[in-house]
């Protein structure tokens, strides 16, 4: 048996401890919002936070995981009638289009403004570099990182 | 043939042969209980074949188009909206289920009546006769940038001012006043001089028993309240916290997980399979050979071939067990085949010009040649591309007693539903397609392979079963944007003027029109040459706008060079016969301070393509340091008529140009021995945030006839790019990908 914590609550598994991450979220746990996209940490889609870290669940064994705090886009929000300001921004600035990466984008920025509250646009692209948006929506989660963060929105540019 | 009913909704049938049939666009006031089981809840009337009116005043669009990123159903809503002159705030949209009483006919008539002036008197009829050749007749598609110029223009909007004409009958009869001092206002119809006020829902059930005016009049621009201001997309809540339902997420009691391979070369099928290990691994149910399949013509008329399925507890084992699986495919006459093979043929047939069909011929080429000053010839390649949508193929599929539930996410569910009903013999009628958002369509989820595959493996199976394809399966197998090669041979006078513009390329697709110039030539002649590879290839993100806006905004650039002059100011002197295309060319030139000088290292390029009903330039700004390309800056400037949701288009614009540009910089699809090289997005590339532009979209609102949106920002940003290059390099692209070029990408 593996048991791992996800957002807040123990879950006991009976599954191959080789199983990845994703399918036990996606399939035993019902948490359909971690997305699978390529399953060989190329794109981000399935994102999640270990201890706070974000990490790639398509290539993360379960066993990997063991005893430690799995959080994912189902819990980033504070609570059922509040958003995570990045959540919030990414209304605000209409990021998502079709919406499928945008599980991984979130959890990825989360990461970031976690331990870096005030990213720099190096930071930024530092932090999401492992995440692919196919509809193109980068220069809107940039800005919806900036305006989470609360800081400026205007991006330099060389020349 | 359909039938004319007095308030039905008209299907019109095909004529055996191909023959010519005349329906009925639309026509409001569909309460047939047929339509309302399917779209109704308890205390809803359904006013319309797209609207309903709960209890509660709410208003429903009900949207005959697909989500697939593209914010469609808030654009048609804001459309149906400002006719019925609702208040936003209690209006919803969701999808019409896949039945052909809700097939998007107006779509229809926007292909027909495309670029022909419609009388006035046809435009805001609901009883708009259409006719057109017979081909699929049930449409629902989302595809050709139409949704909003099609279904908005001609049904949401008349739809909408139907009902609030029913509506206000309806008021006016209940109140004993005349029609004329009913005024709609915010979803209440309001009696000023006697102060009444009343909710719309309070006149539903009174309209529902109405017969809808015949021709509705439609609000101009000056009156619009909703079209045209932003507006939030209703669905992107559920895209922030996880709870948007993608198909990958459809969850039915009983399911097993299954995923499929096909023979790597195009053609090939199953020689031999040895299951042992297979089967041996823990949570695998069975390992399942599904037959080829046939899509009949009216669905996209190619073969689904053999495939070889693992059925599992769960998609891993699935996924073990399918690479556990001995498959040996048989040998095809494809097996030689190369990338290098298909450009030297490509090379070949050009040079050789066999059966070369004109798309046109004008003036004396062969006088404006001999006179020429100066000739100047290039060639240029672009490589197969796949679509790589972030949600890999997949469908869930429940067969059972002669019925089958299929849930998916597709951009065509109507012929979807049809391919399934034909590849399990079963009559249309007896399958229900659910379809969801998709993650990214793209023009791939218009080919129906993925929900055959699924369907044929719950019957197999006799269990419900979720089909997900991997991410390797996905790119190897896909329809693709077919490569192509075009030569160009332009000829210029003493003066530097274009005298002459020659140009023969390989495999011709759709848009018929998009290998054409806009620009002032004395003579032109163009055409295409058959060049077949055993590649299957399908629609792409403004299909062959992309491969020859790339060419012809290229070629153009090169003989503004050859002249000796700006390429700005060469491309707007030969445009003084296209108000619209100058005037986005010049915004975009002003928007971008063309006429400011860079410093060395730095490069803009220009490009303009009109596709879709809509005209876009874009300039790229690039910086090149040590070999190193930065994509900086891109201006884009579209005019697409009347903008009804701006920060749609923008992010439309935005979106195009992204998926444009990585295409430019990384996309290729390779062929060895017959079969795809790349496999996932390791070796099939991407725009990543870091190398991504910053964009400014500029929108004219010229007042024409309506373009599209999702595709026309596509085209122009590979030319642009490869312009800036030049610009700031002397080094000419012919050749996509950009990274095979001696640049640093």
């Amino acid at each position: 048996m593996t048991v791992i914590t996800v957002n807040g609550t123990e879950q006991k598994l009976q599954v191959d401890p080789t199983t990845p991450l994703l399918w036990v979220l996606r399939e035993q746990l019902q948490l359909t919002g971690t997305k699978f996209g390529c399953g060989i940490a190329q794109c981000g889609a399935c994102t999640v936070h270990v201890n706070g870290v974000a990490m790639r669940s398509c290539i993360t064994p379960v066993s990997a995981v063991a005893g430690q705090a799995i959080s994912t886009i189902e819990g980033l929000a504070p609570s059922p009638d509040e958003l995570h300001p990045l959540q919030q921004a990414w209304i605000d600035e209409q990021v998502p289009q079709c919406g499928y990466c945008q599980s991984g984008q979130l959890m990825s920025a989360a990461a970031l403004l976690s331990k870096n509250p005030s990213p720099s646009d190096a930071d930024i692209d530092g932090a999401m570099a492992g995440n692919i948006c196919r509809c193109g929506m980068y220069s809107r989660i940039r800005k919806a990182i900036k305006s989470a963060a609360g800081v400026a929105t205007v991006r330099s540019r060389p020349g | 043939m359909g039938k004319w009913t007095r308030r039905g909704f008209i299907s019109a049938g095909v004529i055996a042969g191909g023959g010519l049939i005349v329906g009925v666009a639309i026509r409001p006031g569909n309460r047939a209980s047929e339509l309302s089981k399917h779209v109704t809840s308890e205390g809803e009337t359904l006013l319309h074949t797209w609207v309903k009116l709960d209890s509660n005043n709410v208003v429903t669009a009900i949207v005959p188009h697909a989500e697939m990123g593209q914010g469609v159903g808030t654009a048609l809503a804001q459309m149906l909206a400002d006719e019925l002159d609702a208040d936003w705030s209690l209006v919803k949209f969701e999808e019409a289920p896949a039945i052909s009483e809700f097939a998007n006919y107006p779509i229809l008539k926007g292909i027909l009546l495309a670029g022909v002036d419609m009388p006035d008197i046809v435009v805001p009829t609901v009883d708009g006769v259409l006719i057109r050749t017979a081909q699929a007749l049930d449409l629902q598609i989302t595809g050709g940038s139409a949704s909003v110029r099609t279904t908005g223009a001609y049904g949401m909007r008349v739809a909408g001012a139907a009902v609030k004409e029913m509506l206000r009958i309806a008021a006016a009869q209940a109140w004993q006043v005349p029609v004329d001092q009913v005024v709609a206002r915010d979803s209440q119809m309001i009696h000023e001089a006697t102060g009444r006020s009343e909710p719309y829902s309070t006149f539903a059930a009174a309209a529902a028993e109405m017969t809808p005016p015949a021709s509705p009049t439609l609000k101009t621009p000056d009156e619009f309240k909703i079209m045209g201001r932003h507006v939030q997309r209703h669905d992107l809540p559920s895209k922030v916290d996880g709870t948007a339902i993608f198909a990958l997420d459809v969850r039915v009691p009983n399911m097993l997980y299954a995923t499929v391979k096909r023979a790597p070369t195009f053609g090939g099928g199953v020689y031999n399979i040895d299951d042992t290990l297979t089967l041996a691994i823990k949570g695998v149910v069975d390992v399942v050979r599904l037959p080829s399949a046939e899509v009949s013509a009216m669905v996209g008329g190619f073969s689904s071939v053999e495939s070889v399925a693992v059925v599992a507890e769960g998609y891993w084992q699935a996924k073990k067990g399918m690479d556990a699986l001995n498959i040996q495919w048989r040998a095809t006459e494809n097996d030689a085949v190369s990338s290098d093979s298909i450009f030297a043929q490509f090379d070949r047939d050009i040079s050789a010009a066999v059966d070369r069909q004109p798309d046109v011929s004008q003036g004396d080429l062969a006088a404006s040649m001999a006179n020429a000053a100066q000739v100047i010839d290039a060639d240029y390649r672009v490589p197969f591309l796949a679509h790589a949508c972030m949600e890999p193929l997949n469908a869930t599929a429940v067969v059972k007693d002669g019925f089958c539930e299929i849930w998916i996410g597709c951009q065509s569910p109507l012929s979807f539903r049809q391919a399934v009903a034909d590849s399990l013999g079963f009559e249309v009628e007896n399958v229900t397609l659910n379809n969801c958002f998709m993650g990214g369509g793209f023009g791939r989820k218009s080919r129906p392979d993925f929900a055959i595959q699924a369907a044929q493996l719950a019957a197999k199976v006799g269990r419900p079963v979720q089909l997900i394809w991997s991410r390797e399966e996905d790119v190897q197998q896909d329809f693709y944007r077919p490569a192509v090669q075009s030569r160009f041979r332009g000829a210029l006078d003493e003066a530097g003027n274009l005298t002459a513009w020659e140009n023969t390329y390989v495999g011709k697709m759709e848009p018929a029109e998009a290998p054409l110039i806009p620009y002032i030539v004395a003579a032109k002649e163009i055409g295409h040459v058959a060049s077949p590879t055993h590649l299957p290839l399908g629609p792409w993100r403004s299909v062959d706008h992309s491969q020859h806006g790339f060419f012809t905004e290229s070629f153009i650039d090169e003989v503004a060079v050859a002249a000796g002059q700006d390429a700005y100011e060469y491309r707007a002197a030969r445009l003084k016969h296209l108000p619209r295309q100058l005037a986005v060319l010049r915004k975009a030139a002003t928007e971008a301070q063309w006429a400011v000088p860079l410093a060395p290292g730095r490069g803009r390029g220009i490009a303009l393509q009109e596709s879709f009903g809509s005209i876009v330039a874009e300039v790229v700004e690039v910086t090149v340091t040590d070999g190193n390309l930065s994509v900086d800056r891109v201006v884009a400037v579209i005019d697409a008529g009347y903008a009804i949701s701006p920060d749609g288009i923008k992010a439309q614009i935005e979106s195009g140009i992204i998926y444009g540009l990585s295409a430019a910089l990384y996309g290729e699809i390779t062929i060895k021995d017959g079969a795809v090289v790349q496999s996932n997005f390791h070796d099939y590339g991407s725009v990543r945030m870091s190398k991504a532009p910053t964009i400014e979209t500029h929108i004219i609102n010229s007042g024409e006839v309506m373009g599209g949106a999702g595709e026309p920002g596509t085209p122009p940003i590979a030319p642009a790019l490869a312009n800036a290059i030049f610009n700031a390099t002397g080094n000419r692209i012919r050749q996509l990908p950009i990274k095979n070029s001696a640049l640093k990408v």
